[in-house]
């Protein structure tokens, strides 16, 4: 077992000179640069989606005043005279994305719950799978459901109307869309908090529901909220349910079986026209664009923020 | 009584294996001493405002094998460390004064670090192979660094001198972490040995295996020294006593900050230690 | 003062009462997304399953709702998914890599790893919006597939970026320490070592970014996809439709027959999402046998 001396023996290491300085290596720094431009893709692609949408919103906001624009009450871009409040957009958006969340978010916090503090380990094994098909599933198979089913089997039977498009039955299938999205992030919130939190109050007497009500689930609070503020972000720039099954005509209301455009499925439905570029028509759909972008971003920002608060804490 | 045990432990060894020449000469005069291996010269290193070692002096004699020991957190791991460069990484490391190997400054300016690592070979406290095959574990060193000749007979050069050819030849295909603990240590040592280090490093290669192994490895520690200068770091006194030719012991000061508090041939260091200090520590009045 | 024995039992009764109504409600929800998607699929199949023949996978849409196929669809959606494969996977990772390895860490990284976990959150359509302005008009590239491609790469770059640093970052430190000991500089370690064991994880995050491109549908027709459709793109450049809005056509239109249609393209689309996922979890499993040796 000696070390073979360097002279004899045919294979060895490549023979070294003396400790020397740094040679002018091209290769790392080259493999540093690249990956550094990769990197450098995702904050172009914010400055464009800025810059695009800022400059046909201006282009736009200097033929149309920004009273009339928000404080507007109709929305007729293609007649003449053209009226630009997007208001009935707006609501419509907002009509949909609350009923939706009040749909999905106790649901999907229910399921999480389950999950976390209730089901059996076979159980989970089923659920969560289901929940991540769910979440998978394409937003014009959902649309098509809603259109398909949800109008006629649940809604027009249950409230008796005639209507095939209404706020309602969208914004019931968005909320199915929405459940998986809280329902894993809220778990994960709540799977975060310590055990020890739930021994000690187990220890004191508590009851399982207890325990999940008065303790687990305020400790993950700040979490869960992420994860609602998430799910409506998620169903304000929802597109193809909405293009399908909630209406194409803006409709300021807040009657859920009444017929509504989003701001999303007026944007789908002015790219299928045939609309002029250049022209203010066109423009409608940055300046429509703008809106629910910094709608989503704001409460992105806000639900980000809450999520780093809250893993500061527990991770 | 402690002291005694160490004391027998030492004079035992020395009665078993043949001791050379090296160890007999008196290390009291450091001047007598041929050229060290390597060797910190006023060492001190910062983490950020924090100083982990101060003023740290090492001649390390080669091929031999020297241990540092000392209680917990007195910076035996940040001054091993400093010999590979391996604290460059870590955030806030700062280090002033010099480490000479073979008489160049590793920590001068232009010092290519990756150089620097090619010529040290390290094992890690828990063994750390590479998800890979036990072949692909030994030939990824000498693949980097460039080899000539054939590659399977420097695998098999390796594994033979770290005792592992044996269990390992008919299955080297086979995932490394298939091995027990202590074969995988042994196959960190391979892999190490397979880069033809002039240096080896152990930063405690045994605390997280079993007693069996570890008599194994410090077995092989000694084959090693025969052709290696190895220094070693650890935390248990016997296993210096054991295993090394010289003893470096480590304190931590008031400061916090580690410091080089003697460093002598092992046997005077647990029969005769200069300094109290060291005395208390392998009497066990503290540590 | 604690209360009487029989107080108690009787209050202990009420929790467990309102514990047990809450296990109900519990079972209850779960229900509501198991009941969704087993109603979906079971409506879907139904409506859809006798449309499906050779002949519907094999031909071009047409007025005539019995003569209506989905090959331009599929041909379609196939050439995107490669191409948006080709520019999202490269940059992706790389970004993943570099931020993961390579990146100081400063506030310039954290500023980009902010970035992409907003990119994440936008909505598809505003990218439509970005890919309209962008590739289509700026870079002259017209209606083409190129163009969709490059939107839908832009759209699904943070979840191969966030899924990618996932898997960098359970990568053991120890084999990092090990690579740099050897005398492996960066890219060698990087490349060499990490990469292959984060390699299942990675591979699990491009098909799950490549499975939400198959199914998105505004951003595409922003860009123009069209509705109508009586060809196979033949190169880049080309006019194209793919699955979901060649559905969503179909499913815009009242006569039964196409409705039939679009039920029967979504279960195309199943099918394809579900072989897509399949694969995935085969190479996974596979490329951890091969690790663990």
């Amino acid at each position: 077992m000696d070390r073979v001396n360097s002279m004899s023996g045919a294979s060895r290491i490549k023979p070294r000179g003396a400790l020397g300085t740094k040679r002018r290596d091209w290769r790392e720094p080259a493999v540093h640069g690249v990956l550094l431009l990769c990197a450098l893709v995702s904050i172009l692609t914010t400055f464009a989606i800025v810059a695009t949408l800022l400059e046909e919103t201006i282009a736009f906001f200097e033929e149309v005043s920004l009273a009339e624009f928000f404080g507007g009450t109709t929305w007729t871009p293609n007649f003449t005279p053209a009226s630009y409040g997007v208001l009935p957009l707006l609501a419509g958006t907002m009509l949909i994305a609350g009923l939706a969340a009040l749909f999905a978010l106790p649901i999907g916090l229910i399921t999480a719950v389950f999950l976390s503090e209730y089901a059996p380990a076979w159980l989970r094994s089923i659920l969560k799978p289901l929940l991540e098909v769910l979440a998978g599933i394409p937003t014009v198979v959902l649309g098509f459901f809603a259109l398909t089913f949800v109008s006629p089997e649940i809604v027009r039977p249950l409230f008796g109307t005639s209507q095939i498009f209404s706020a309602l039955s969208a914004s019931i299938v968005v909320g199915i869309m929405v459940i998986p999205l809280v329902s894993s992030l809220s778990e994960d919130a709540l799977t975060a908090v310590p055990r020890a939190l739930r021994d000690g109050a187990y220890a004191l007497g508590a009851t399982r529901f207890e325990v999940a009500r008065r303790v687990v689930v305020p400790a993950a609070l700040s979490g869960i909220v992420a994860s609602f503020l998430l799910a409506v972000s998620r169903a304000v720039g929802e597109t193809m349910i909405v293009a399908l099954a909630a209406g194409g005509t803006p409709n300021l209301t807040y009657d859920p079986l009444e017929a509504v455009q989003t701001m999303t499925a007026y944007i789908v439905q002015v790219s299928l026209g045939d609309t002029a570029q250049g022209s203010i028509e066109f423009r409608t759909i940055f300046a429509v664009g703008m809106t629910l972008f910094l709608m989503t971003l704001v409460m992105n920002v806000i639900s980000q923020y809450l999520l780093s608060k809250f893993r500061e804490v527990y991770e | 009584m402690i002291r005694e045990n160490l004391a027998r432990v030492v004079e035992s060894r020395d009665l078993v294996t043949p001791s050379e020449p090296q160890t007999q000469v008196d290390r009291q005069n450091r001047e007598d001493v041929a050229e060290p291996f390597v060797e910190a010269i006023d060492l001190s290193v910062f983490y950020g405002a924090f100083q982990a070692l101060k003023n740290v002096h090492l001649q390390v004699p080669s091929t031999e094998i020297t241990a540092i020991i000392g209680p917990s957190g007195c910076g035996k791991s940040t001054l091993i460390r400093c010999f590979n460069r391996m604290n460059d990484s870590i955030p806030g490391f700062r280090a002033e004064g010099q480490v000479l190997f073979r008489g160049r400054d590793i920590y001068a300016r232009g010092i290519d670090v990756v150089d620097v690592r090619r010529r040290i070979g390290m094992v890690f406290q828990k063994p750390n192979p590479f998800p890979k095959s036990i072949y692909e574990n030994v030939a990824f060193g000498p693949r980097i660094n460039g080899y000539e000749g054939r590659l399977q007979e420097i695998v098999e050069r390796a594994l033979r001198q770290a005792a592992l050819w044996d269990e390992v030849k008919d299955k080297l295909k086979q995932s490394a972490l298939a091995l027990s603990g202590g074969q995988q240590q042994r196959l960190c040592i391979a892999r190490a040995l397979a880069i033809e280090p002039d240096l080896i490093l152990m930063d405690e290669p045994c605390s997280a295996l079993d007693p069996v192994a570890t008599l194994k490895i410090e077995d092989l520690m000694r084959e090693l020294a025969r052709d290696y200068t190895i220094i070693i770091v650890t935390h248990n006194m016997q296993q210096a006593a054991r295993v090394s030719d010289s003893t470096a012991v480590m304190m931590m000061s008031e400061s916090r900050a580690g410091e080089l508090i003697e460093f002598a041939p092992t046997k005077e260091v647990f029969t005769n230690p200069r300094n109290k200090q060291t005395e208390d520590y392998i009497t066990g009045r503290f540590g | 003062m604690i209360r009487s024995d029989q107080a108690l039992r009787r209050r202990l009764r009420a929790r467990r009462g309102a514990g047990l109504a809450f296990a109900v409600v519990c079972l209850a929800a779960a229900g509501v997304s198991i009941g969704a998607l087993s109603i979906l699929l079971l409506d879907v199949t139904l409506d859809g399953a006798g449309r499906l023949s050779w002949d519907f996978v094999n031909s071009f849409p047409s007025r005539k709702p019995e003569d209506a196929g989905i090959k331009a669809a599929l041909w379609g959606t196939i050439w995107m998914m490669v191409l948006t494969a080709a520019f999202a996977v490269p940059i992706g990772l790389g970004a993943a890599i570099y931020l993961e390895e390579y990146a100081p860490r400063n506030w310039f990284t954290r500023v980009i790893q902010v970035n992409i976990a907003n990119l994440a959150g936008v909505p598809s359509i505003v990218y439509g919006l970005l890919g309209l302005a962008l590739f289509v008009r700026a870079m002259d590239l017209n209606r083409s597939v190129l163009a969709g491609s490059l939107t839908m790469a832009l759209l699904v770059l943070p979840i191969i970026i966030i899924a990618a640093q996932e898997a960098l970052r359970a990568v053991p430190g120890s084999i990092r320490d090990a690579a740099y000991a050897l005398g492996a500089s960066r890219s060698q370690m990087v490349f060499y070592q990490v990469v292959p064991v984060a390699m299942p994880g990675m591979m699990t995050g491009i098909i799950l970014a490549l499975s939400r491109a198959i199914g998105e549908t505004a951003p595409l027709i922003m860009i123009g996809a069209l509705l109508f459709v009586p060809f196979t793109p033949s190169d880049p450049l080309d006019r194209f439709t793919v699955l979901p809005i060649q559905i969503f056509n179909w499913a815009s239109r009242p006569q039964a027959g196409f409705q039939e249609n679009a039920a029967a393209g979504i279960l195309v689309l199943l099918v394809v999402l579900l072989t897509m996922d399949s694969v995935a979890i085969v190479l996974r499993n596979r490329f951890q046998r091969t690790h663990k040796g």
